[in-house]
């Protein structure tokens, strides 16, 4: 029984059939890599995750509770973060409230009327959002408004803002699109010393090269259902993946 | 000192004194000089800015935190006064259960708005807003006539019960007051040509704004105010980063509600009437011009917003084509009349025209309003002066 399961799950967009009884089974510490040509139903299978839509039918269950029906903060408080394709961060704020946000959320829950209260006498808090902040590399410019940051540091900072919730469940869409192969190099190398913490992640990408140097298993999606799935060697080989998604690339 | 930042200490102190000084630095010009109808050291007038102070301070919790836009804030203004008058007809003129009526009730009030209102976001949470408000006003113009006395507004008189105080037997309207204090009493102060002017309403009123202010600095630095900051940000971010914003806007709506109400209550208390034009949509607007003009999300601006929107309704408006004539008559005739008659559309009774103008140009120059302007003219003075210095110690090794 992995940590997520994903059974029958359908989403229909009118006459599009986005998902198609989709079953996927996320084992827990594993780096689960999804991949699959454009329109294949990656983005739309997230989104199912994290209560941005609600498939049709089928049952999400994470750590052996259903998903279904929650709404975005209340699957994040069970354990689930999720880092956008394109970074959404806190964008008028600086950097270290930015982690802040989150660390209070995991600390104080989804809403608590401290308006007598100093974010700056919650020392704990403050430490963890530096220490944090150091480990992604982005301490010095912790007083920085983070809207003008690089598309590469954002997406690190996305990535801080949800690690220091300690996830048990880290959703990865697309983490290195559009970013040079230096700044996609430093983020495999982050994601694998971030690996080390034990954190199950599911990562959606386009690119082989950030696939197969994390992914300890690989689904590969192709028209709302999943084809194939298995160790990265295995999937290198496979005939149906090839000719639904590979191409004669790796052939 | 007072669990607070260097820099917010600073700001408290300057609010402090400027509000606590008022009846002198309000007061510049001797009396019956050609100045003084500039001056706006009277009681009434300081009564309003610290008043509305309070308004727009409540709102900037709201608007600037949140980026929320409402446009029906006037309503719980409303409902404080109506409120408050209740008080002083039923049970006392002290203004403390009036003033405590006035916060709970439009607290109520805005939690009821609110949470319908907040459904939406953006121009449809604004109009959600704007609708409510403007219903109150139609509603306490006709069929609430037994609560809000219509069109004449509610007033208290001699046969209202009032059944704390002592039986007045003086045939007197009573006056509010604070155990003895009234709040119309006021000393004198003459020194040589000038006459300053203390008001216990408006000490009592400062006072009330200087703690309100303190709790807006507590709130704006506060996790709660973090979040608030944050929804304004990136709404989307925050609830897939666990936390739920829709209590969160409420709870900032319902607090800007009873900054609404404390108002309507202390101005109740400086004048016991209340009449249903203060809810209506116009003076919703004003709040949100003194709030953008002084600075939203800023600390200071909604208080310097309400001040200078304050001051111009009340001064500019005086200025008549006597008083022009006044100024211009060392020109010739000629001249005279046509200075005259350039100003004129500009002062007396269009000085919303003065207003919309400086407006605009404040909106289009400083989008910060006058706190960033300030902060802007701060830093190049300091940097002025640093090219100063630096260059002095260039020059001094060369002699």
């Amino acid at each position: 029984m992995g940590i997520l399961e994903v059974t029958n799950v359908n989403k229909r967009f009118g006459g599009l059939r986005a998902l198609h009884d989709l079953n996927l089974s996320v084992d827990e510490g594993t780096v689960h890599a999804i991949i699959g040509p454009n329109g294949a139903g990656k983005s739309t299978m997230l989104n199912c995750f994290v209560g941005r839509l609600i498939p049709d039918s089928g049952s999400v269950m994470f750590n052996g509770a259903s998903l279904l029906g929650l709404k975005p903060h209340e699957i994040n408080q069970t354990g689930v973060a999720r880092v956008f394709q394109t970074p959404e961060i806190f964008g008028d704020l600086s950097l270290l409230d930015n982690v802040v946000i989150p660390a209070l959320a995991k600390h104080d829950g989804a809403f608590k009327l401290n308006a007598w209260q100093r974010v700056t006498s919650r020392l704990e808090i403050r430490e963890e959002a530096e220490h944090i902040l150091e480990v992604v590399g982005l301490i010095e410019q912790k007083a920085t408004i983070c809207s003008s940051l690089s598309r590469g540091d954002k997406r690190r900072l996305e990535l801080a803002m949800c690690l220091i919730q300690h996830p048990k469940l880290l959703l990865l869409d697309e983490p290195t699109a559009g970013m040079s192969r230096a700044d996609t190099n430093n983020t495999i190398d982050l994601l694998k010393k971030i690996g080390e913490r034990g954190i199950t992640k599911i990562i959606i990408e386009h690119d082989m090269h950030v696939v197969f140097s994390l992914a300890t298993k690989i689904s590969v999606l192709a028209q709302g259902t999943i084809i194939a799935q298995g160790p990265p060697e295995e999937i290198k080989g496979d005939p149906r993946v090839i000719e639904a998604y590979l191409g004669g690339e790796l052939g | 000192m007072l669990k607070l930042g260097k820099n917010d200490l600073g700001v408290f102190g300057f609010v402090v004194a400027i509000t606590l000084l008022a009846p002198f630095l309000m007061n510049p010009f001797p009396e019956g000089s050609a100045l003084a109808q500039f001056n706006a050291g009277y009681p009434d007038l300081m009564q309003r800015f610290v008043i509305f102070g309070i308004f727009a301070i409540g709102f900037n919790i709201l608007f600037g935190l949140t980026g929320y836009l409402s446009f029906g804030h006037a309503a719980f203004l409303g409902v404080g006064s109506y409120a408050a008058v209740w008080m002083f007809k039923l049970l006392t003129m002290n203004i403390i259960p009036a003033i405590i009526l006035a916060v709970l009730i439009s607290g109520l009030f805005a939690l009821v708005i609110g949470y319908v209102s907040l459904r939406r976001s953006g121009i449809y949470f604004s109009i959600l807003t704007l609708a409510f408000a403007q219903m109150s006003f139609s509603l306490a113009y006709s069929v609430l006539t037994p609560i809000t006395n219509g069109e004449t507004g509610l007033q208290i008189t001699l046969n209202d019960p009032r059944v704390l105080d002592t039986v007045n037997t003086t045939g007197n309207l009573p006056v509010t007051g604070l155990f003895g204090l009234e709040m119309r009493d006021t000393a004198t102060l003459e020194i040589a040509g000038w006459a300053f002017q203390f008001n216990v309403g408006f000490y009592v009123s400062a006072l009330i704004m200087l703690a309100a202010f303190y709790l807006s600095i507590r709130v704006f630095r506060s996790p709660f105010g973090l979040m608030l900051r944050a929804i304004k940000t990136n709404q989307n971010r925050l609830n897939y980063t666990g936390l739920n914003s829709r209590p969160y806007t409420l709870a900032a709506f319902v607090i800007s509600g009873m900054y609404a109400g404390l108002a309507g209550g202390l101005m109740a208390s400086m004048d016991p009437l209340a009449g249903a034009e203060r809810m209506q949509w116009t003076a919703s607007g004003e709040v949100v011009l003194m709030t953008i003009l002084g600075g939203a999300g800023t600390l200071l601006g909604p208080i310097l917003g309400a001040g200078f929107i304050k001051y111009f309704e009340n001064i500019f408006s005086k200025i008549n084509d006597n008083v022009l004539h006044g100024w211009f008559n060392f020109m010739p005739d000629f001249m005279e009349n046509v200075m005259v008659t350039i100003i004129h559309p500009f002062v007396g009774k269009g000085w919303h025209l003065t207003l919309g103008l400086l407006f605009m140009i404040i909106v289009i120059f400083l989008p910060g309003g006058l706190v960033d302007g300030g902060t802007r003219l701060w830093k190049r003075l300091l940097t002025r002066k640093q090219d100063n210095s630096s260059s002095v110690v260039a020059t001094t090794p060369a002699k």
